[in-house]
């Protein structure tokens, strides 16, 4: 892996911390801090992450997490103790906007040059001059249930013009979020969203723990996305420890990570069916949906594969039996999807709902750094496993699934695409399973140290960055892919009409948990 | 429409027909119950079961329940997550919106104040912390057959709350559940 030249300009120091997927890591000072941005920016590349860390008498880091031309770099900007600004990067990534005013919120730290001055993530909480994950003790006292603060919603002028606020509780199942929309008649004008309600304080339930004990914690960040924070939590930790997973370890840990991107995308695609009146599409797809939730329960002990990545591997090996009843019923859900696929597509009722709905040109995606599986319908040619095919899809290849118009129409063909080929990859992996252990032990914990661990969960790439001090953890981050989609939504509804936007919210179907910590 | 029908027809009818026995010539609301859920900032595992239960397996309609947008219909108040303070005010909202008879269920180790986020700044660790609760279902995330028993229990305790409050005259109430 070369480093490119412009790495080695006097902006600071870049080494490699990981192979497979490449993962650079440096420091740099913050007068050049937008200027690698807007390098990265220039290349091509997205940012995928921006966050803080409190160090004591120390001072502060900035945080942020990137994609470039030779892989991914974990970049820091080290703040003394006595400066507690640091330059905005949302004028170079659109999606920094909402993370800088989430680091404002948690630890104080101002983002010179974000234009909005709002909270993000604090709501009535806690007060202002407080800042949870920069603070040893938070007095109880000074939390608060207290109803609203005053939130300034951006509110277009114009006549005839009325406002819907949607949520937090919503009409259905459905995580808490609050949408306001400007309307002209039914045709909405703008959406802003309001999040932070399922905010849990999660990072700072991190600090303090022993590895071991967190990776319950971080397999419920997002409970739909349970595997995928689970391994990349697991991996960081592993990669601070400095562990090879056997080949079995990590093939059992792909098939976990494509069975829960199987389950989330079949209830999707049936909710999305029954949003637009279709219920059957609902009922079949529930109805495989159900069974491979049971077939997990019953070869991996949990229905959403809850706990079964382990530190060193899986909790659970896979026998001949098991591997045979996964083979068979993968290959009899593939025959019965084959039909269902024929059938909505040709649906024409259904095809009036889904095309043309809430599109993202591929030049608005590239504009906002779309990946993962919304961006993949724009026409964003990413996907981790394709790409850098980390273990275990170098041995096990995944191809990417593509579509061009953005709508929902195309967010529903990539998943539908996406089935198929989770479906083919699984029963590839059961069939040429490489023997060993599917575990490996740890000897000792490490004592100090920082890793990083990513994966492409169902939504995009979920990562989690974290740093051990003493054998506990000082600082962990995991990150949803929802940060960088969130504001998309926005755009994406603007000229469909209100009823639309259910149809439209669950074809990204994003992450309130995972987004809110 | 005839593939549809043809497709409808392949797959049958799923799942167990659940067996309601217990609350056989009981209490009134033996016929139905209508529930409103509210996610007090769970990690999504409980919503993700509760949808499963409009799948067919589960035959939520056919015990006589079903969701409803407003507070305002709602028997039942299905709560799942540790209450985060930033739903405090919307959860408290809910309830007070719902008519009597009602119902508090909590569903999941967060909501019954056993989860991993119980002891954070920016929860207040369980249901009961806010509301009266009623009913209690563990499990992370508990399985659509123990929040359909559960569920079931809601009904049963509300045909008990209903004689209650509906007339002043004494009646012993020969079902024994909690």
């Amino acid at each position: 892996m070369i480093k490119p030249s412009w790495f080695s300009e006097t902006m600071g120091s870049f080494c490699l911390i990981l192979a497979q997927p490449p993962i650079w890591r440096g420091r740099l000072a913050a007068d050049y801090w937008q200027q690698l941005g807007q390098r990265i920016r220039q290349q091509g590349g997205r940012l995928l992450g921006i966050w803080g860390e409190h160090q004591d008498t120390a001072g502060a880091n900035i945080h942020a997490f990137f994609l470039t031309e030779s892989g991914y770099l974990w970049c820091t900007l080290p703040l003394p103790a006595n400066l507690r600004e640091f330059p905005s990067l949302s004028s170079v990534f659109p999606t920094a906007c909402r993370q800088e005013r989430a680091i404002r919120d948690l630890l104080g730290l101002e983002p010179l040059g974000n234009p909005d001055m709002r909270p993000w993530l604090r709501h009535a909480a806690w007060p202002a001059n407080i800042h949870p994950l920069a603070m040893s003790d938070i007095p109880e006292d000074i939390l608060s249930c207290a109803g609203e603060i005053d939130y300034s919603y951006r509110a277009p002028a114009g006549q005839d013009l009325h406002e819907i606020p949607v949520g937090p509780v919503h009409a259905g199942t459905i995580e808490p979020g609050h949408f306001r929309f400007t309307c002209l008649g039914e045709q909405i004008v703008q959406l802003e969203e309001r999040l932070g309600y399922c905010h849990k304080g999660i990072e700072r339930l991190f600090v303090g723990q022993p590895p071991d004990a967190a990776l319950r914690l971080a397999g419920r960040v997002s409970g739909d996305s349970s595997v995928a924070y689970a391994w990349s939590y697991a991996m960081a930790v592993e990669s601070v420890a400095e562990i090879e997973l056997s080949q079995r370890a990590l093939a059992l840990r792909g098939l976990c990570l494509e069975r829960e991107r199987l389950a989330n995308h079949l209830g999707d695609l049936g909710a999305l069916g029954n949003d637009a009146g279709l219920a059957f599409a609902l009922t079949q797809l529930l109805a495989i949906k159900e069974e491979l939730l049971r077939e997990n329960a019953e070869i991996f002990g949990h229905r959403y594969l809850m706990d079964v990545v382990q530190l060193g591997g899986v909790a659970v090996d896979l026998d001949g039996r098991a591997l045979q009843h996964i083979e068979q019923s993968s290959k009899a859900w593939r025959r019965r999807l084959e039909t269902l696929d024929l059938l909505l597509q040709e649906h024409a009722g259904l095809r009036d709902r889904l095309v043309a709905t809430g599109p993202i040109t591929a030049e608005r995606a590239a504009y906002w750094g779309m990946a993962g599986l919304s961006g993949r319908a724009s026409g964003q040619a990413w996907d981790l496993r394709t790409h850098f095919a980390p273990p275990p899809y170098d041995r096990y290849p995944m191809e990417i699934s593509l579509a061009r118009r953005g709508d929902v129409a195309a967010r529903w063909a990539v998943r539908f695409a996406e089935v198929f080929r989770c479906l083919r990859w699984q029963e590839n992996v059961v069939a040429n399973l490489p023997g060993g252990s599917p575990r490996v032990a740890l000897k000792a914990f490490p004592k100090d140290g920082e890793g990083l661990g990513i994966c492409e969960g169902w939504r995009g790439e979920v990562f989690v960055a974290l740093r051990l001090e003493d054998g506990h953890i000082a600082r962990c981050h995991p990150h949803d892919p929802s940060w960088s989609l969130w504001p998309v939504l926005e755009e994406a509804v603007c000229q469909d009409i209100v009823a639309d936007f259910p149809l439209i919210n669950k074809s990204f179907n994003l992450s309130y948990s995972g987004q809110d910590l | 429409m005839y593939r549809i029908l043809k497709e409808a027809w392949r797959l049958g009818k799923l799942g167990e027909r659940h067996q309601s026995d217990s609350l056989q010539g009981q209490n009134p609301f033996l016929q139905s119950a209508a529930i409103r859920h509210v996610d007090a900032g769970s990690c999504n595992g409980c919503e993700l079961e509760i949808q499963a239960l409009g799948g067919p397996h589960y035959a939520l309609e056919q015990a006589g329940l079903h969701f409803v947008a407003s507070p305002r219909h709602a028997d039942v108040l299905l709560v799942t997550g540790p209450v985060t303070r930033h739903m405090a005010a919307a959860l408290k909202d809910t309830y007070a919106a719902m008519p009597q008879p009602r119902v508090v269920v909590a569903l999941g180790d967060c909501a019954c104040g056993i989860g991993p986020f119980t002891s954070s700044y920016a929860t207040l660790g369980a249901v009961d912390r806010l509301l009266p609760v009623h009913l209690a279902c563990p499990g992370c995330p508990p399985p659509p057959t123990a929040i359909l028993a559960a569920l079931e229990r809601a009904m049963m305790e509300l045909g008990v709350t209903s004689r209650s409050t509906a007339k002043s005259d004494l009646q012993t109430k020969h079902d024994t559940h909690r």
